[in-house]
Formats: structure tokens, C-alpha cells, sequence
């Protein structure tokens, strides 16, 4: 396994938001985590990624356990976070803030990684030279996806990357996901959008306070009367 | 009647205006990454110009090759300052970090002034008073040296920060510190290395400085305000801003000591700062509110 995380507990002071998660995700998988608001997911990206230390439970990534390690040390092992709210570098330009992406991890692969993120993501290298800060919510979130890339990552997180996009966005990005996955990397993918995601994603784990209340195969899930009833009001 | 006078007075202002500049940058510097006015900056420019003048009469250094020595001890002083004393009693409130720096400033000073008493010292390098002729003026080789000295080391800087990727690092930092996180930057690691900098660049100010200069305890005083000065007319954080700054506050200077008389020279600089304030308090060349 790439990653797995056991018995997963954690808050903020005194206030408990994962009380247990538990959840493994391979090589070059894609995995969705689903739940909503204020179910976890984003005290457990945090987690993940090292921004945060958990209370109790251990997280190993890549055969090496994690458990505390801070943001920099996660992203040189490969695991790297594209961040709800996209988080890019409004004072710097396109390129900049992708080779900014390679700062920790993928430096001498840096050229070749801006030519590959290019080829995913054209309408970032129509900006390249335009200030992060002036792009339109989507072209951030690519931008944002496109730094995660510059890093090489053995497991990408995408936290949210539908949140704010119109339908049409949101389409395009889930069809980016996918291609993500042909380039290499694990994606473990954090939405609302419970759907898409399990579309795209080949399992699934469903968050609800602080728990997983639920998880398996997507399509298993997708068809699930439960699932169904709660979060697609069928 | 002083129309003769003028040109070689804009020329000398300019040539201050110029070190306004240079410690005036690494002010910005630190400001617009920690966001913390870091109120000791004087009083390392004057430990700087002690130690300048101490390589010089005790070792024969010149001031000019000190820049190499300096700069390096001034950065890892600098780093370990923020690391070890400021950093430590952040606690996430910025006026502890005014106090902070405020004390060092304080500490400092007072040691200067028990080691080496208040008396004023300058050196008598062997080009102090050599001059040159620029066809409109005579103006003294350490001036013009120290002019284009401080334009050198703000165009190093300005390409540290955009070519670098500690540069690049350091301006992500300053605005957006969560995402610099997530890229694998070591946030505290890049602030201790901006206030090194800032701190180096206060070491190249005093080696550019001491040839036409002088040094006594309360040195620091006379700059730093000045810096903040040109720090808040070129718009906070703002490097062009602090370099255009820097040099209009050296020729302000220099024309109200030559109208005013020499001891009133820096009111001029005072009633710029009003006005700004008054009328455009987001500086020169700062970003809108």
C-alpha cells in the first residue's frame, strides 16, 4: 500500500473532529473520499499532509511511518496537497508559481515537468507570464493541480477541486482527474461531489463525523440504496 | 546666489540618498515577509559601522573589502536573531515582535555605549578626501563609490528575489504562507533567512557608509528613522517604492540643509512624511488599501 492510515484521531483544542478513520490507498490508484461538511475531510488532508498533528493513530506513507511528520517532509516523500481554496501565489506569475511546485521535491525534473503540465493544462501556458492573483477561479485550480504535478508525486491529494467551478468546469476538471492518473500518481480525491467522483475514483470511503460510515468499491457504492437516499436525495 | 551650489548638493544628496535606500530595502524586505517593523534595524547598522571601523583600525581592512566579511556575519547574526530571540517570542502576535525588536534596539545601543563610549569616531581612509570632477561638481570618491555601491546591492537583491528559488520561496511566504507550506517550504526557515537578509543588507549600507561617515552609539537612530521613512513614502514592502524613496529623501535632505542651514536638513525629510501621510498613506508606489 502507498498509503495507510489506522485508527486516525484528531481536533482542534478540545474538540474532537475524526474520532476514527482507518483507510489505505495503493500505487496509482484513485480514491475518493466523500462526506459532507464538516465530516473531516479536511482535518484529515491536513493530517495527511502534515500541517496538522494528529491525537492519536498512525499514518504510513510509502512504507515509512509518518505519523507527525511536518509539510515539507511529506511533500519531499511525495505525498503532495492541492489545498481547498487552491492556495496559488497571487503575486507571482504562472511559471513562477509552478516551479515553485518543484521547490521541495522534482527540481532537476523541473523542464521537463513545466512541459508536461503545459500538456495537460494549455490554458496555463497561454498565461504563463500573467500574475496568479488575475486568473479566473478555474485557471487557478489548474494551476494549483499543475504545482501539485511539478512535484513529482507518488500520491497527489485534490482537496475540493470542483468547489467553486460552473458545471461545465466542473465536467472538464473530472475528465482532468482521470488523465492525472495516466501520468502516474495515486490521487486521492476529496469532494462534496459524490457522483463524479465515485465515476472517476475505482474506491471509496464515505466520512461522516469524524468516521468512515462507509466504504468499497465505487460502483458498489454509486448503487448503494443508503448512499442514494442521503446524498443524492433518490 | 546658491545656484552653484545646488547641483553638487543634489549630487550629495542622491549619494546619501542612496544608503536611505539600500538599509531602507532591507527594512521593506523584512516588513513585507514577517510583516513586523523590525525596530532594532538601526542599531545593527550601527554595530555594523563599528565593526567595519574596527577591521579598519585594527586589522587594516579597508571598509570596501570588510563588505565580504560583514555581510556573511551580519546574515548568520541576523538568522539566528530571528530564530533563536524573535521568533520564539512571536506567539502569533505581531506587538510582541514590536517589543521584541524595540528591546534588542534598546539592549544593543547600551552595550555599544558601555564598550566604546559615546564618543564619535570616523576613519581617515586614504580616500576620503580625494575628489573627482564630474564637470558639474566635485563630489568625493567614497560618495560616488558608496552611491553606486548601494544601487549594486539593491539590483543583487532585486535578482535574489526574482531569479532565486529562495527568492521565489520568499515571496510566496510573504503572501501566501499556507500554499508555500504545502510546496515543501519551511516557512520559519524562510523567515530567519529574510531577516539574515535584511540584516546583510544593513552590513553593506555601513561598509558603503563609514569612509564619509561617522560612528558614535546613537548612529542607528538617525537612519533608522529615516528608513522607516522612506520605507512608508515608497509604499510598505514595496522595493522600487524604497529605492525611488531612499534617493528622493537624500536630495530633500541635502536641499533643505542647503537652504535651511546643515543642522536643519532633516526636517525636510519630516514634512514629506507628513504630507504623504496626510494625503497618500499607502505610499508612492504602494498597493491600494
Amino acid at each position: 500500500m502507498l498509503l495507510e492510515v489506522d485508527g486516525l484521531k484528531a481536533g482542534y483544542g478540545l474538540v474532537p473532529v475524526l474520532r476514527n478513520v482507518s483507510l489505505q490507498a495503493g500505487p496509482g490508484e484513485i480514491i475518493a473520499v466523500l462526506g459532507a461538511n464538516g465530516a473531516g475531510k479536511s482535518t484529515l488532508n491536513r493530517i495527511l499532509s502534515g500541517l496538522l498533528r494528529p491525537w492519536e493513530g498512525v499514518v504510513r506513507f510509502d512504507g515509512v511511518d509518518t505519523t507527525g511528520a511536518d509539510a515539507s517532509q511529506m511533500v519531499a516523500a511525495g505525498l503532495i496537497h492541492v489545498p481547498e481554496g487552491r492556495r496559488v501565489f497571487p503575486n507571482m506569475n504562472v511559471r513562477e508559481n509552478l516551479e515553485l511546485g518543484s521547490y521541495r521535491r522534482g527540481r532537476q525534473d523541473r523542464a521537463r515537468n513545466l512541459e508536461r503540465v503545459f500538456g495537460i493544462f494549455p490554458r496555463l501556458k497561454e498565461r504563463v507570464h500573467q500574475l496568479a492573483g488575475t486568473l479566473s477561479g478555474g485557471e487557478q485550480q489548474m494551476l494549483a493541480i499543475g504545482r501539485g504535478l511539478m512535484g513529482n508525486p507518488k500520491l497527489l491529494i485534490l482537496d475540493e477541486p470542483s468547489l467553486g467551478l460552473s458545471p461545465l468546469l466542473v465536467e472538464e476538471m473530472f475528465g482532468l482527474i482521470s488523465r492525472i492518473r495516466e501520468e502516474g500518481p495515486g490521487v486521492l480525491l476529496v469532494e462534496q461531489n459524490v457522483v463524479q467522483s465515485l465515476t472517476v475514483a475505482s474506491r471509496g470511503y464515505l466520512l461522516e463525523n469524524g468516521r468512515v460510515a462507509m466504504e468499497g468499491a465505487a460502483d458498489f457504492l454509486l448503487n448503494d440504496p443508503e448512499l442514494k437516499k442521503a446524498y443524492l436525495g433518490l | 546666489m546658491l545656484g552653484g551650489l545646488l547641483v553638487p548638493a543634489v549630487i550629495n544628496g542622491l549619494a546619501l540618498g542612496a544608503i536611505y535606500a539600500l538599509t531602507a530595502l532591507g527594512l521593506t524586505l523584512i516588513y513585507g515577509v514577517l510583516h513586523i517593523i523590525n525596530f532594532a534595524h538601526g542599531s545593527l547598522l550601527m554595530l555594523a559601522l563599528y565593526a567595519a571601523l574596527f577591521l579598519y583600525t585594527l586589522g587594516g581592512v579597508d571598509p570596501y573589502v570588510a563588505i565580504l566579511v560583514l555581510m556573511p556575519a551580519f546574515f548568520a547574526a541576523g538568522y539566528v536573531l530571528q530564530r533563536l530571540v524573535i521568533q520564539p517570542a512571536w506567539h502569533g502576535r505581531d506587538e510582541n515582535v514590536l517589543l521584541v525588536t524595540l528591546g534588542l534596539a534598546i539592549v544593543i545601543d547600551n552595550l555599544a555605549l558601555w564598550l566604546w563610549t559615546s564618543t564619535t569616531r570616523s576613519i581617515d581612509s586614504r580616500y576620503a578626501f580625494e575628489v573627482v570632477d564630474l564637470g558639474v561638481a566635485f563630489i568625493p570618491i567614497a560618495k560616488l563609490v558608496g552611491f553606486f555601491g548601494a544601487l549594486a546591492f539593491g539590483a543583487l537583491l532585486w535578482a535574489l528575489m526574482t531569479f532565486t528559488d529562495l527568492g521565489k520561496a520568499i515571496r510566496a511566504v510573504a503572501r501566501e504562507r499556507e500554499g508555500a507550506r504545502l510546496v515543501g517550504v519551511r516557512v520559519e526557515h524562510i523567515y530567519a533567512m529574510t531577516f539574515g537578509i535584511g540584516t546583510a543588507m544593513v552590513a553593506a549600507a555601513a561598509c558603503l557608509l563609514l569612509p564619509t561617515f561617522y560612528v558614535t552609539p546613537q548612529v542607528g537612530y538617525a537612519f533608522v528613522l529615516v528608513a522607516f521613512t522612506t520605507v512608508v513614502l515608497g509604499g510598505m514592502g514595496s522595493f522600487p517604492g524604497a529605492l525611488f524613496a531612499g534617493l528622493l529623501l537624500g536630495v530633500v535632505e541635502a536641499l533643505c540643509g542647503l537652504y535651511l542651514g546643515e543642522s536643519l536638513g532633516q526636517i525636510g525629510i519630516f514634512v514629506v512624511f507628513i504630507l504623504m501621510v496626510l494625503f497618500r498613506p499607502t505610499g508612492l508606489f504602494g498597493a491600494r488599501a
